[in-house]
């Protein structure tokens, strides 16, 4: 059994972010005793103090994509910028989890999207915006073009107290995280105590949520032997463009929504797997809220955040519909 | 008509109409090690054919061809996982152990449908 206190070193909670999700981390810095020892060694180990913070999760922004489950483009991306910038309190991070474009063959209509892309999210009111590929970024040709424009496909850094993971199971054109991965993954969290609050971020999720929908990773079990040691660790992925929420173990799964076009609920789903249906009259369906808060008193064993879904136009737009939406401002 | 002509009528007959199974099933036989061979042909965004059915406990041979680019082909109750090269044919042996209807994916990322490629497998 474990204590409390090693569950609730991240309160994350949500707010009415309009197109993604935003979490607020506030480790408990005042912690006294264990808890207190740990997030002083991670203090140390990181040369940053531990605080409250905020960050927003953004995901499958498809860039590029022009289809009939969304005619609107990169709208629903630029709206969620704006909402973002519309925030009370700025994020110390954005975290976007993939498919920032949508695939071409075309290596300099490629180009353009992610050009596109980095043209829009450089308009975001955050010091520190983070990636990871999806394989409609990184698929066709190794992840070559995204390293390019973002750099590389794996890394970690620490934020007050917290140790974010930047996972890739999607450059090797196959659902996997790969043995090389795997090993870089076991070097960079072996400094860490095993109360150490990390985040890992990712494309793909990392369990065999619908594995004939493609929504895994076939080397997943191996990545949640080395998370699974560890006690507070949350993966944030995108990929299935609905929102999840997941357990193993210790480790508490949770997808964001598209910025682009929903999937359904695959539960007892046959068949090929359609998107959503756009509708012209609800525009930003689908495409929603998602509020997160901590438990306040976790009990053992028990998730330490809890999720509240709350579709966009339910709630933010309430007798607002159709292109009305554009026009309105963000009121986060 | 004597015995001797009906066999020969008939037994063409037997041989083209057994032919004609064993291709639309997309099953043949090896001649190596007589084991039954299902010819499998991948192209952007499906497979052809798109259902095949094995019987439980029957080793077969499929082979796998790839008509433009790369693809995989996975299925984790059948523990199959193989690459198809671009323009190339991947052989995998197989003896199913459980039945039931399976989905198998393409799961090496093959262009913007990639999400729907995949066949069904009916084991019995």
């Amino acid at each position: 059994m474990k204590h409390p206190s090693r569950r609730s070193f991240l309160k994350i909670a949500g707010t009415s972010l309009g197109v993604g999700v935003l979490y607020s981390a506030y480790p408990t810095a005042l912690a006294k005793g264990e808890t207190g020892d740990m997030f002083a060694s991670l203090g140390r180990a990181n040369g940053e103090r531990v605080a409250p913070f905020s960050f927003v999760q953004l995901s499958d922004a498809h860039v590029g994509f022009n289809g009939p489950p969304n005619p609107l483009g990169t709208k629903a991306f630029e709206r969620a910028v704006d909402m973002i910038n519309a925030l009370p309190q700025r994020p110390d991070l954005v975290l976007f989890t993939g498919d920032l474009t949508h695939d071409t063959e075309d290596r300099d209509v490629h180009s353009q999207r992610m050009k596109q892309f980095q043209e829009i999210s450089k308009k975001i009111n955050a010091p520190v915006i983070r990636h990871v590929p999806g394989e409609h970024d990184a698929g066709l040709d190794g992840g070559a073009l995204y390293r390019e424009f973002f750099g590389e496909s794996h890394y970690s850094f620490d934020h007050r107290g917290v140790h974010f993971v930047a996972l890739d199971n999607v450059s090797r054109a196959k659902p996997e995280v790969g043995t090389e991965q795997l090993a870089w993954l076991k070097k960079d969290l072996a400094r860490f105590p095993k109360t150490a609050p990390i985040v890992v971020f990712t494309h793909r999720p990392l369990f065999d949520l619908r594995p004939d929908w493609e929504w895994f990773t076939s080397d997943g079990d191996d990545v949640m032997n080395v998370l699974g040691s560890y006690d507070n660790v949350t993966v944030l992925y995108g990929h299935i463009h609905r929102d999840d929420v997941h357990e193993t173990g210790n480790v508490h799964h949770y997808a964001a929504r598209s910025l682009i076009f929903a999937f359904p609920d695959p539960t007892g789903a046959t068949g090929p797997r359609k998107p959503v249906p756009f509708d012209k009259d609800h525009p930003f369906k689908n495409l929603g809220i998602r509020n997160v808060s901590f438990n306040g008193t976790p009990k053992p064993g028990s998730a330490p955040l809890s999720i509240e879904d709350v579709e966009l136009t339910a709630r933010e737009f309430r007798g607002i519909n159709g292109v009305h939406q554009f026009l309105k401002e963000p009121n986060v | 008509m004597t015995r001797n002509k009906r066999t020969r009528i008939t037994l063409p007959i037997l041989l083209c109409l057994a032919l004609i199974a064993a291709m639309s099933s997309g099953i043949s036989r090896a001649h190596a090690d007589d084991v039954p061979v299902v010819e499998i042909t991948a192209k952007r965004f499906a497979f052809s054919p798109d259902k095949i059915t094995l019987k439980k406990g029957q080793t077969v041979k499929l082979r796998l061809h790839s008509e433009d680019v790369t693809h995989g082909f996975f299925l984790r109750p059948l523990k199959l996982d193989e690459e198809i090269p671009a323009g190339h044919t991947a052989e995998v042996v197989v003896t199913p152990q459980t039945a039931g209807t399976f989905t198998t994916i393409c799961d090496h990322f093959c262009g913007a449908n990639h999400g729907n490629m995949n066949m069904t497998i009916v084991v019995e």
